[in-house]
């Protein structure tokens, strides 16, 4: 031990020595080009055009049956853990409820250090104290917090740097995702959906944390789109924005999907398309200057967010090279756009949809609202939500988790907006099979599933961008809020309310290998390689559990 | 996987859903010795939908250790109590204060202690000891259930059935009780690739594995694959009491129904 210490201890001098001076150990090219470096997981997709695809491909379908258990991190604090892992030359950094950061040993889950932010107590959130994970650049974390702060971190030793106020936590104002590092600003959006907000995406320097540019996803007096609101709707509106965007550096456009206007359930409140709710906006990273926009679902009275993550892929599209966004929507539609222009190219139904019974060659809903008291299919939670997809190059399928047969019944009604407090305009309930009986929750309700599949089912959907159709499907019991991760040897890792994780052939949808995890799977998995050895992380419970090759070689 | 039982199922869901739905309105009546008004717990309902359900959930059940509609609660136990924890907060629980008017809480308070159910106090509630006795003697309730102990296990448990279910809802189970059956309590029959052939009923079931009580009490945990038939009946076991019993009778026997609301 005392020859091993000495030993270390000079290498430890050497080592400080010899990479000084110090440079910033993640500039904006490094995030710019991560697809090159798959052993690390650089931002919240892994990658700026968020497919979530690793080339790393030491786990293949024929081994992927000796991954083994290297180390797990016990969440220390209760609730559903949805944060996602960034993983920096073998340190991750990870985030738990409901402001905490940590920066492990990708290894063993050692820990190095864990910074606490408390949010103020006058923090008020929808559906639960989560946060998503941080963005670096540089040698410098960044986090958004549930009271609408954006916090700066120093990633070596987890000391806070800057705190600037996003949004205002008296208004309901939060941010639970994880930001968005372009060049040299960090972009954030801000959540508040159910509580009257007006929705915006705001970028801040990342040296001092100074507001660069804000771009209301509610567009004020004199600007295009004001008119598709009336009175004065359009100051408490909602539209937030609460997952991670994507950016396409040669475009120099991020994107950014759009949450429900408020009132959720009441549109007679709010007559009019209500841009830019439901939409995808594409901004110039410098300036926040809109693009294009494309809504999905005007006039929403089912709170279908577009919060998905916007999925960037160059494919052929009608035989032509082509630069499109792929989006599997909570309205129940998959949709492949243009994203240079915004341009609809197709849109189809992935799940049972009664709300619409079309779209127009523009790619607008046909909407057909259902009788009072009728179920509307997709349900409230939507044919999917705001769980990663993945998109594999190699297969040109697009992968996400469905919420099938599941529908509920809308009641309208007259909202008064008061600042701060839940702006709902009714309120929803999910079909069960008979009075009382148990049914599908925001989240999964215990270990015993007494609800059923009759009250609807999760599939893993493997979706056919060129037609539109669902090639290969994976049905579970019980529905799934698992995101998605494909690798370059064609493995497909993904997981499910009911703690089961699962490694399928991305090709063929097979089940290749599963574990259960004895607890519900609400976020992606993520993979990244130390030292020669390939880890799929994913957090399960309580738990955030890392797998690697029971012999693998260095 | 194969979900050839799936279809049928979810279109037996939505018959199902109407029946019960209409079964409920059609059994409302008054009932003045309440202690709130129909009045309170439709003004508590809104509130519940406003300033609660996004946490607790539609059914009042999606925080650990607490369920609202069944009236299991952390701490409180008086309705002052909950007035209390609504008013301050449990911010170690990440509860925050939420700020009501006293005619919003007497009508939240109102709302959670008719397990959500609007037209749940306008059930006929009977006398409990006459409800008690139709149990053991006409109704033969007790040969196929059990309460405390006492009785076979193959019927659902109902010691704690008055703190599980409202009026309205045993209501129906005693006079529909193939509609008003939760999926979970469906009969199953299957029969293993090895031959062997199990009935009994469901307690927890996921994507590649089933658990049940078997017919004769056995606790019995199969893997999917193991399965060459897996069904899933929709008929209760139970027999409908709508022509056997009294209108007063199903009001007794809810009435001792309701009673029951476990040991703990």
């Amino acid at each position: 031990m005392t020859r091993n210490g000495v030993i270390r201890a000079g290498l430890l001098v050497s080592a400080l020595v010899a990479s000084y001076p110090i440079v910033a150990q993640v500039p904006s090219d490094r995030i710019r080009s991560a697809a090159a470096e798959p052993q690390n997981w650089l931002t919240y997709n892994g990658t700026y055009n968020s497919q979530r695809f690793s080339t790393l491909a030491q786990i293949t379908p024929a081994n992927v049956a000796d991954l083994e258990m290297k180390w797990v991190v016990q969440n220390q604090v209760f609730g559903a853990w949805q944060s996602n892992p960034l993983v920096v030359d073998g340190v991750m950094y990870l985030t738990q409820r409901p402001n905490d950061v940590m920066a492990v040993d990708a290894r063993t889950g050692a820990m190095f250090w864990l910074y606490r932010y408390t949010p103020s107590d006058k923090a008020r959130v929808c559906c639960g104290a989560n946060n998503r994970g941080v963005a670096i650049l540089g040698d410098t974390l960044f986090m958004g917090t549930l009271d609408a702060r954006l916090i700066a971190i120093d990633a070596k030793n987890g000391r806070p740097l800057w705190n600037v106020e996003v949004g205002d936590v008296n208004r309901a104002y939060s941010i639970t995702m994880a930001p968005l590092v372009v060049k040299d600003k960090v972009l954030v959006g801000v959540g508040g959906g159910e509580f009257g907000i007006r929705g915006y995406v705001a970028a801040y320097d990342a040296k001092t944390g100074r507001e660069a540019w804000r771009f209301y996803t509610i567009p004020g007096p004199g600007e295009p789109g004001h008119n598709t609101w009336s009175g004065d709707d359009w100051e408490h509106g909602g539209a937030p924005v609460w997952v991670t965007g994507s950016y396409d550096p040669d475009l120099n456009l991020t994107y950014w999907g759009v949450g429900n206007p408020g009132p959720d359930w009441n549109p007679d409140q709010r007559p009019g398309d209500n841009l830019y709710s439901d939409s995808v906006v594409a901004l110039d990273a410098d300036t926040g200057r809109l693009k294009w926009h494309f809504q999905f679902t005007p006039n929403d009275a089912y709170d279908y967010d577009a919060v998905q993550v916007p999925v960037l892929v160059d494919m052929n599209w009608r035989g032509a090279p082509a630069k499109l966004m792929l989006w599997a929507n909570r309205n129940g539609y998959a949709y492949v756009l243009d994203r240079v222009t915004g341009r609809f190219l197709s849109g189809t139904p992935f799940v049972k949809v009664n709300w619409s019974s079309g779209l127009d060659e523009k790619g607008r809903p046909n909407q057909t609202p259902q009788p009072e008291g009728q179920p509307t299919f997709p349900g409230n939670q939507g044919g999917t939500n705001w769980y990663p997809p993945s998109f594999s190059p190699r297969t040109g399928l697009f992968y996400f988790a469905a919420w099938e047969n599941y529908g509920t019944v809308y009641r309208k009604e007259e909202s008064v907006y008061e600042p701060g407090r839940n702006f709902l305009g009714g309120g929803f309930t999910v079909v069960a099979p008979g009075v009382g009986a148990p049914t599908i929750g925001i989240g999964r309700r215990g270990p015993i599933n007494n609800w059923t599949d009759e009250v609807g089912h999760g599939s893993t959907l493997a979706w056919d961008p060129q037609t539109g159709e669902v090639k290969w499907k994976y049905e579970q019991f019980d529905v799934s809020d698992s995101g998605m991760l494909t690798t370059a040897s064609d493995l497909l890792f993904t997981g499910g309310r009911e703690g089961h994780f699962h490694a399928l052939d991305a090709r063929t949808g097979a089940l290749l290998w599963r574990t259960s995890l004895g607890g519900q799977i609400v976020m992606a998995p993520i993979t990244y390689q130390v030292e020669g050895r390939q880890y799929v992380s994913v957090i399960a419970g309580n738990s955030l559990v890392t797998f690697g090759l029971r012999n693998a070689r260095r | 996987m194969t979900h050839s039982y799936r279809q049928a199922r979810c279109a037996l869901l939505v018959v199902l859903f109407a029946v019960a739905a209409g079964a409920g309105q059609a059994h409302a009546q008054g009932m003045q010795d309440h202690q709130y008004t129909s009045q309170d717990i439709e003004a508590g309902s809104r509130v519940y939908s406003a300033q609660c359900a996004l946490c607790h959930g539609v059914n009042g059940d999606t925080v650990n250790g607490v369920d609202l509609r069944r009236g299991r609660f952390r701490r409180s136990i008086t309705d002052e109590d909950i007035a209390g924890v609504v008013a301050t907060g449990l911010p170690a629980a990440g509860m925050p204060a939420i700020a009501l008017r006293p005619a919003e809480v007497t009508g939240l308070i109102a709302f959670i202690r008719a397990g959500f159910d609007p037209s749940g106090v306008a059930v006929k509630v009977g006398n409990i000891a006459r409800g008690r006795a139709l149990y053991a003697g006409k109704g033969m309730c007790a040969s196929c259930h059990r309460i405390d102990g006492a009785g076979p296990r193959i019927a659902p448990d109902l010691s704690e059935v008055g703190a599980a279910r409202t009026p309205a809802t045993l209501q129906g189970s005693l006079l529909e009780p193939s509609a008003t059956m939760w999926p979970i309590n469906r009969p199953v029959h299957i029969v293993t690739k090895d031959g062997r052939e199990i009935r009994g009923r469901r307690l927890n079931e996921d994507t590649y594995s089933v658990q049940l009580i078997d017919e004769n009490e056995r606790l019995v945990s199969l893997s999917k694959a193991d399965l060459r038939t897996f069904e899933i009946g929709t008929a209760s076991p139970m027999p409908s009491v709508a022509k056997t019993f009294t209108p007063d009778e199903v009001a007794d026997m809810v009435a001792y129904l309701l009673s029951l609301k476990g040991t703990r």
